[in-house]
């Protein structure tokens, strides 16, 4: 047990390094630029001397996607528990839901800074429309994956359709949001920061673009860094909370509501 | 022990005379949607007395689960009647729910009709009591043993406070000590609190041993070929000569009911054309 957990930190911990010196190598070999590509000692240098700039601006990005991934999730949920209970809704905002996720984000994000303007609401917006698809779509296998034979025994304990959905479908459901949840954590930094550079004074996505031009790129991987790693730690705040919230989803021997 | 659990007997709702099962005559056809017909059953005749245990025998395929879900107002029939007081299915899996423990499980029952969680715990509670669970209350159903897990289903089931109990092969996923013991139990349950029960099964040994009337169903289409009275005291045992020679008799009934050209294994989910 230890030994597998050892394993499955170090392995991806010794790719990464080798990466990483691969990259440093041909950084401070002379064949680039280093204005066009900082080796990673220089990025980790910008990290620290722009801290307070970088600080800053990520706190404005954190804001946006945490509070966009809210709002996706209550969307998401509110459109998979709706689609779930209508089969009418089902025909008609399915496709609408699949066609949602073929707007193409990058042209639609400077149209909505024109129309909403510079504030929160069109990132929440962008950020909403990238994750709430994962979260609608996962949430809803996991209602329909509800055993037909535990609907059937409901009915003969004279349950409602409103009571078998509140005590059998939604806590079956909620492995399933979660699922999706993590999915979206992914998709909603990188609408967050489409949205800030479509228009914005502040936030990671706008320093990229305002450090690209400026030939400051250490600066901007600097904050590509942050947002990887701030995408990372928010999959693995979802793992555990979903590891504390619902233990029943991760027994070995699970039972048949799903 | 406190020997407060008496108090909290459930029974049944409907109160008045009851009628048990009554079944004439109930015949129940399936349209496939690539337009086959499936006749699942023909002409049943099935009686069960309140308070009565009556088995349903046959070989997997014949119709049985059809039957229970006539019983419990599931499906209609095409043909014949169906009257029964009203009456609670358990599936043949346990459906547990996996998040909840045994005893929110077995409350399921009083909370699905809209009781408050903390009034069913406590209704239910008792019954963990009464029936030999006493201790595994806050279990998950992950921690049971199939045997278990199968008695915390019964008593969602008595808790629903219905006169029938509609048992669709309650023993049949386990093995077969653990199948022994719960037989035992049931037995020892049904005493305890007596139900009109329909039990389906395909073990006829299971049969004899719990119920006062075995029918003995034909593969598809499901028709009766034989209705046996168990006249015997209870507790029985298995090893009993008249528990063995009723068993040979259903047996036989059984291998009466098939097409003599065909062998005994039933050809499962063969859907038969229209003749």
């Amino acid at each position: 047990m230890t030994r597998s957990l050892a394993f499955r930190v170090l392995a991806p911990l010794a790719i990464l390094a080798a990466l990483v010196g691969a990259w440093q190598l041909y950084a401070g070999s002379g064949h680039v630029d280093p204005l066009l590509l900082p080796s990673p000692a220089e990025v980790a240098e910008a990290l620290w001397t722009d801290r307070a700039l970088l600080w800053a601006d990520f706190k404005v990005t954190a804001g946006e996607v945490l509070l966009g991934i809210v709002v996706a999730a209550a969307a998401g949920l509110a459109c998979a528990v709706a689609i779930h209970l209508s089969p009418t809704l089902r025909r008609a905002v399915y496709p609408l839901l699949v066609a949602s996720q073929t707007i193409p984000i990058p042209i639609v994000a400077s149209l909505l800074v024109v129309w909403l303007g510079f504030d929160l609401a069109p990132k929440l917006v962008i950020i909403g429309l990238v994750s709430f698809f994962p979260i609608a779509v996962t949430t809803l296998d996991a209602l329909a994956g509800v055993d037909p034979e535990l609907r059937k025994l409901m009915r003969t304990l004279d349950a409602s359709r409103l009571t078998t959905f509140r005590l059998v479908e939604l806590p079956a459901a909620l492995p399933g949001l979660f699922s999706g949840a993590k999915i979206a954590v992914a998709v909603a930094v990188i609408g967050a920061v489409f949205a800030e550079q479509s228009g914005s004074s502040s936030g990671l996505g706008h320093l990229v673009q305002q450090a690209v031009p400026q030939l400051l790129t250490a600066r901007a991987y600097a904050a590509v860094l942050i947002l990887s790693t701030f995408a990372i730690a928010l999959f693995g705040l979802l793992s555990l909370a979903e590891r504390l919230a619902l233990p029943w989803a991760h027994d070995t021997r699970g039972g048949h509501a799903r | 022990m406190a020997q407060t659990s008496e108090a909290p007997v459930m029974e049944p709702r409907c109160p008045g005379p009851q009628i048990g099962v009554q079944v004439e005559g109930a015949g129940r056809t399936f349209r496939s949607r690539r337009g086959g017909v499936v006749e699942a059953l023909r002409g049943i005749d099935l009686r069960a007395r309140p308070g009565e245990v009556v088995a349903v025998v046959g070989a997997s395929g014949c119709g049985k689960s059809t039957l229970l879900e006539l019983i419990c107002g599931l499906q209609r029939p095409d043909a014949g009647t169906v009257r029964a007081d009203p009456a609670v299915l358990m599936p043949q899996r346990d459906l547990l729910l996996p998040w909840a423990s045994a005893l929110d499980n077995a409350a399921l029952a009083l909370r699905a009709s809209g009781m408050a969680r903390a009034q069913a715990r406590e209704r239910a509670r008792p019954w963990f009591q009464r029936l030999g669970l006493a201790g595994f209350e806050q279990a998950r159903p992950a921690q049971l043993s199939g045997g278990m897990r199968q008695r915390v289903a019964f008593v969602r089931t008595l808790l629903a406070g219905k006169p029938v109990l509609a048992l669709d092969e309650p023993f049949a996923a386990l093995d077969a000590i653990t199948r022994q013991e719960t037989q035992a139990w049931l037995a020892h349950a049904l005493a305890e609190v007596p139900r009109t029960v329909v039990l389906v099964t395909h073990d006829m040994e299971e049969a004899v041993l719990l119920a006062d009337q075995v029918v003995v169903l034909s593969p598809r289409p499901g028709r009766v070929v034989a209705t046996l009275p168990v006249d015997l005291p209870r507790p029985r045992r298995r090893t009993d000569p008249a528990v063995v020679a009723l068993r040979e008799q259903a047996m036989a009934a059984l291998g009466a009911g098939a097409p003599g050209d065909r062998p005994p294994a039933p050809p499962a989910r063969a859907r038969e054309p229209r003749r």
